[in-house]
């Protein structure tokens, strides 16, 4: 039972409590210049989790092996391979969304979020947690990826899910949902700045529902002992 | 008679200053409707009113007393100031984006009056710039040029709705009498310089001369109330000084080295938002640098920045950006700045005790 509580301790990590983007605001770099929309994002994002499982794995399965003065090289070179085949991977089967995120691809190589769970996490535990940790902060980064996206994208032109045909084939053309047609789009808002301004507001909102929590929760606790 | 001691300063309560401000505003205001017409009214009301909206709206959300808040009149100077630096006939959504984020996003979040970093107003006009480049540059030719002139009702049209009853729209408004367009003299020149054309050629072309005029007289406004702040010792004399010198210092430079590709120092005095610049958006009390000796660094550096982007930045004006890029150095400038207390010595001066 002691693993499975450890699971969900990890996932909730991942995925809440401890989120690479929200609260180690690690990887910001293709954080903010990639998330001009949604399914931007979700492609970045997924690349990213498959990295960082794939890294996670592999780090646990020879960790015991990994001298540790060269751990960081040895740990890099691990991350560039994975990197190299999702790299292959997009410019085969989502060509046009490898233009489009470009040098941010392979740039996943520096990401710190990915190193930092290698380094914290992966080199110190099993394969399975490992694998988890790997998934959930992959997960965790991919809907961080994927919210600031649809914010800015809303904002910026007034459409949700606009260019899903880059990831998802023809079919998803029609998944486009058009808010409101605009002559004038908001550059700020898929600009740069804007990326920064929307993630401020998704730590924001991350810390006043984490405080909100804790109110009623310390409420709660003066009512019982109360009572 | 009162008597009291006389280290005691007899500092005027904020909404006094901010009045004092608003005040001197007057007769820069008076000449720009002249020159561009009645949108720089409705602007003013429009801001204004959006200022005080959102102030009230995030004080509320905030559990504050709105009123006591808002009676110190700041939030309507950023309305106001940011109302006289977007075209007069910016649709009307537009310059409320802008100044709402001005006021919640730059002043509000950071904690309210005293404690944001950046200058409001500049904040929401940069915003608008970047974000809608064209409408942000389309100004309306000085009035001596124009073909027509918007009336009231008209400029109301096309703010709220963006054509007037008889179907014209902003552009129509721009055309000059010879059916030529007419930019801003800063972006025109900008423009001009781009397809190879010299300073003289550009200055001698027609019309450029008599645009000028209007901008022109519009900054002798600004600086007439600038100097009424000076004398009512509401702003201090060493940023805007600072400011213009470094202006012109640097224009005169650039100009002896090419006078062809750069303008002299009294083309930059007159033109843009330089005036209101020098005087009413550098010279903000809680984003400005606060020492004596950094107020002039803090000017200076923000003059030549000024011409620096002017000269070779992408955009026509520049006093927004390099404003809010000095407010980001200003608490270093203080840092270094700090005046010596009576009585102190320096840590050179202990050191050799």
């Amino acid at each position: 039972m002691k693993i499975l509580s450890d699971n969900k301790q990890v996932i909730h990590d991942g995925l809440w409590h401890n989120n690479a983007a929200l609260v180690q605001l690690l990887g910001l770099c293709p954080l903010l210049a990639v998330t001009g929309t949604l399914i931007n994002g979700l492609g970045l994002g997924i690349a990213t989790t498959f990295v960082l499982v794939g890294s996670n794995v592999t780090v646990s399965i020879i960790r015991k092996h990994i001298p540790k003065e060269i751990r960081i090289p040895i740990f890099v070179m691990l991350i560039a391979s994975f990197v190299t085949n999702v790299q292959l991977l997009m410019n085969a089967f989502t060509y046009e969304l490898y233009l489009i995120l470009g040098i941010f691809i392979p740039l996943i190589v520096t990401n710190c979020a990915i190193i930092g769970r290698a380094e914290a996490f992966a080199s110190k535990n099993q394969p399975i947690p490992s694998f988890m940790d790997g998934l959930a902060q992959g997960v965790g980064f991919t809907i961080v990826l994927m919210v600031l996206g649809a914010l800015r994208e809303f904002v910026g032109q007034g459409t949700i899910l606009d260019g899903s045909h880059l990831l998802l084939g023809e079919w998803a053309r029609d998944l486009t949902v058009h808010f409101y047609i605009t002559d004038q789009k908001f550059l700020f808002a898929i600009l740069p700045p804007g990326a920064f301004i929307g993630l401020g507001l998704l730590v924001a909102a991350k810390n006043y529902l984490d405080m909100k929590k804790r109110v009623n929760e310390f409420v709660g606790e003066a009512i019982a002992s109360n009572s | 008679m009162k008597l009291s001691s006389p280290f005691f300063h007899h500092a005027l309560p904020t909404s006094k200053v901010m009045q004092l401000v608003i005040a001197a505003l007057i007769p820069g205001i008076l000449l720009q409707v002249y020159f561009f017409g009645y949108g720089v009214i409705i602007n003013l009301f429009l801001c204004g009113f959006t200022a005080i909206a959102a102030e009230f709206l995030v004080l509320k959300l905030r559990d504050r007393d709105p009123w006591s808040t808002i009676k110190d009149n700041s939030a309507l100077l950023t309305g106001l100031l940011l109302a006289v630096a977007i075209p007069p006939t910016l649709p009307f959504w537009m310059s409320i984006v802008g100044t709402g984020f001005a006021i919640v996003f730059a002043k509000q979040l950071y904690g309210g009056l005293g404690f944001n970093p950046f200058n409001p107003a500049m904040v929401g006009y940069v915003l608008l710039l970047i974000s809608f480049p064209v409408e942000m540059t389309a100004w309306l030719p000085s009035v001596e040029l124009a073909a027509k002139t918007p009336s009231l009702s008209e400029s109301m049209q096309l703010i709220f709705v963006g054509k007037t009853s008889s179907g014209l729209s902003v552009n129509d408004f721009r055309i000059l009498a010879d059916g030529y367009t007419m930019a801003t003299p800063l972006d025109h020149m900008k423009t001009e310089h781009t397809l190879g054309k010299m300073s003289s050629e550009i200055i001698s072309q027609n019309h450029f001369a008599a645009n000028l005029k209007g901008w022109a007289w519009v900054n002798y406004g600004y600086a007439f109330g600038g100097i009424i702040l000076l004398a009512t010792k509401t702003i201090r004399w060493q940023i805007p000084a600072s400011f213009l010198l470094s202006i012109v210092v640097t224009s005169s430079l650039l100009h002896w080295w090419d006078p062809e590709l750069y303008n002299p120092a009294k083309f930059h005095l007159v033109t843009g938002a330089t005036m209101l610049g020098a005087f009413f958006i550098t010279t903000d009390p809680v984003s400005a640098s606060t020492t004596p000796k950094g107020r002039l660094i803090y000017g200076a550096l923000i003059g030549f920045l000024v011409v620096v982007i002017r000269n070779f930045g992408g955009y026509p004006e520049a006093i927004g950006f390099a404003v809010l890029l000095l407010n980001l150095a200003a608490p270093t400038i203080d840092h270094y700045t700090k005046p010596q207390v009576y009585g102190h010595q320096t840590e050179k001066e202990s050191v050799h005790d």
